[in-house]
């Protein structure tokens, strides 16, 4: 199998499964329990908290709380602000958000609240004087992803986070594509709130977390006891969060590897497909961009069918078509950039990791071609001269 | 990922009349890039015996549009024009042996390029299908009302679900489902889904069957529910 869809889900790395497994057996305890069995519970959680910390450059571990996943990280983040602010009833996000934040903004929008999606230019990027126009003194919270799922794009946090706060504005970013993947620094970015996700860089499924700078005011999600100092009610997930923090401590090492291996490896692929197949594009801004995701448009071919072919391949890859997204429309992210539904429909993401190898590009840049190639001899769009 | 079934994977891979009639007798071209799929089909028709004696196909789209388009022509391949008129949309999901719901779309598109190459070799001035005299509702996906009226009575669809997934109509922006409603309940008339139509255990999510405790409607997937 060659699998090139990590921005979906990534493998779990061993370190991690083997840094989980005595959380199930040995050490069940519930870190909240007095007796010092449970503290053998608790001090792993916390450590774990200090990898999570220092993966983000946070000035203190407990700026990081625990979530089930990077949606809930998101919501709690804006749901957070908005019950925390009440004199304020906008929020400004953007038209490529993950559907967490998204389908989160047009949720608030059916309960009163305004919501700004600042569009993007053909390469995904945004307009930082969009963004200082569209702050009122109503608006409570800028959310902005830090990396898109789909193309990769990376958007301007700092840049935009200082705008928010020359306003008074809190910032938070869903940084869920972008954690080990690149350095992020929460400090150095300046953003309040910031929401990862675990099974994004090689921990399980099921838990994420949320930085909050001190001082930053958020109502909690989760009403309950006093875990997570109040802040997210419910027991703690002990094996998940001892695998979190293991996953952060290694993709803290391999930050290198991921710019320079795993971009060369995108790099060539990219290469290497546009040269092989004719009317292809890449989608997205092709420097700011994380080193692992490449968004490549097939013209005249339709993304199912595509991935299907790739599929019979052994070769895991998605699509901004309509046909895999559920609804039927096509990606709200390449049409937000201003892509042809064509164009949308025909897209296809390759996602890298750490564990691609060589030997797998190279098995793409060899199935690939055919595919398209049956694919437009079959499709009723294709000009004449690119018919086999 | 869609649960396709052995024979549309089959026909996925491999096929059957896929290409261009060169000075073809009768050409339908449905659907578009915007929507996600687009067939043209293209007829050979023995005028002397009003026969189709061939029949190939180009698809842009999915699996499943490319396996209803192939099936659509085995379908018609031999049969006359009057007989192929009559090949539903139903049919080509039969022979297919089932489509996913969300699918249902693909196999109207062969139905509805059927009826476009008719047409055109009959020299019927239409572009598109017969329904295109309608009035947009799904904007989104360009659906008349006049098809979603003769998809819903073809296929005894009863909620807005259902039209969906046949036609795409109020898949995207959703703006249209107030309309795709009023389109249903002139056709079925509003008091149908307190009347137990017949057909809802063919789609267990007809809205007969989601009526609270006391109020079903008695058909066979209520009963089934419990």
């Amino acid at each position: 199998m060659i699998y090139v869809d990590n921005n979906a889900t990534s493998c779990v790395a061993d370190d991690v499964v083997e840094a989980m497994l005595p959380f199930f057996t040995r050490h069940f305890g519930n870190p909240s329990s007095m007796y010092a069995f449970a503290v053998e519970a608790a001090r792993p959680m916390e450590r774990a908290r200090e990898q999570v910390a220092q993966l983000l450059n946070a000035a203190y571990a407990d700026e990081v709380i625990f979530t089930s996943c990077g949606t809930e990280s998101d919501n709690a983040a804006v749901l957070g602000v908005l019950a925390a602010l009440p004199r304020k009833n906008h929020v400004i996000t953007t038209a490529v958000e993950h559907p967490a934040v998204y389908n989160l903004g047009e949720e608030l929008q059916r309960r009163g609240v305004h919501v700004t999606y600042l569009p993007v230019n053909r390469d995904g990027l945004i307009s930082l004087d969009a963004l200082r126009a569209a702050i009122t003194d109503k608006t409570a919270l800028v959310s902005c992803m830090w990396a898109n799922n789909e193309t990769g794009v990376l958007l301007p946090i700092q840049e935009a986070c200082a705008i928010a706060h020359e306003h008074g504005v809190l910032f938070h970013t869903d940084a869920v594509q972008a954690v080990g993947k690149i350095p992020v620094d929460v400090q150095a970015a300046g953003v309040d709130l910031l929401s990862l996700s675990g099974h994004k860089f090689h921990a399980p499924k099921g838990i994420g977390a949320l930085y909050i700078k001190r001082g930053t005011r958020v109502r909690p999600l989760f009403v309950g006891g006093h875990q997570e100092h109040g802040r997210r009610a419910g027991t703690e997930n002990v094996p998940y969060i001892v695998g979190l923090g293991m996953a952060a401590a290694l993709a803290a090492g391999f930050l290198d590897d991921e710019a320079t291996r795993v971009k060369a490896l995108r790099d060539m692929l990219e290469t290497e497909l546009l040269a092989r197949i004719p009317v292809a594009q890449v989608n997205g801004h092709r420097t700011l961009r994380t080193p692992n995701t490449t968004n490549i448009t097939f013209a005249y071919v339709e993304g199912e069918a595509m991935l299907l072919s790739m599929s019979d391949l052994g070769i895991c890859a998605s699509s901004g078509s309509a046909c895999t997204s559920g609804s039927l429309e096509p990606s709200h992210v390449l049409r937000a950039m201003g892509l042809s539904h064509e164009e949308a429909h025909g897209a296809v993401r390759f996602s890298l990791s750490r564990y691609t190898s060589a030997a797998d590009i190279a098995g793409i840049i060899e199935g690939l071609p055919p595919i398209v190639a049956r694919l437009r001899a079959m499709s009723p769009f294709t000009p004449p001269e690119l018919r086999a | 990922m869609w649960e396709y079934n052995q024979k549309v994977l089959e026909y996925f891979r491999n096929p059957k009349n896929m290409g261009e009639i060169e000075n073809p007798d009768g050409v339908g071209e449905v659907g578009s890039m915007a929507c996600g799929d687009a067939m043209r089909l293209t007829l050979r028709i023995d005028r002397a015996a009003g026969r189709i004696t061939d029949a190939k196909f180009k698809t842009f789209g999915c699996a499943s549009a490319i396996a209803s388009a192939s099936v659509l022509t085995e379908l018609i391949i031999g049969k006359t024009v009057a007989e192929a008129m009559q090949v539903s949309n139903e049919d080509i999901v039969n022979a297919l042996g089932g489509l996913p719901t969300a699918k249902m779309h693909c196999s109207v598109l062969g139905h509805d390029a059927v009826l476009a190459a008719i047409n055109n070799y009959r020299g019927v001035q239409s572009t598109h299908q017969t329904d295109d005299e309608g009035k947009i509702v799904c904007r989104c996906f360009a659906v008349t009302d006049t098809h979603i009226e003769r998809v819903a009575r073809e296929n005894k669809l009863r909620t807005v679900d259902e039209i969906t997934n046949f036609t795409k109509a109020g898949g995207a922006c959703k703006s249209c489902h107030v309309a795709i409603q009023d389109i249903l309940d002139r056709q079925w008339g509003t008091v149908a889904d307190a009347d137990a139509p017949t057909d809802c255990q063919k789609q267990r999510e007809t809205r007969c069957c989601q009526k609270p405790k006391g109020k079903a409607c008695g058909c066979a997937a209520a009963r089934t529910k419990g």
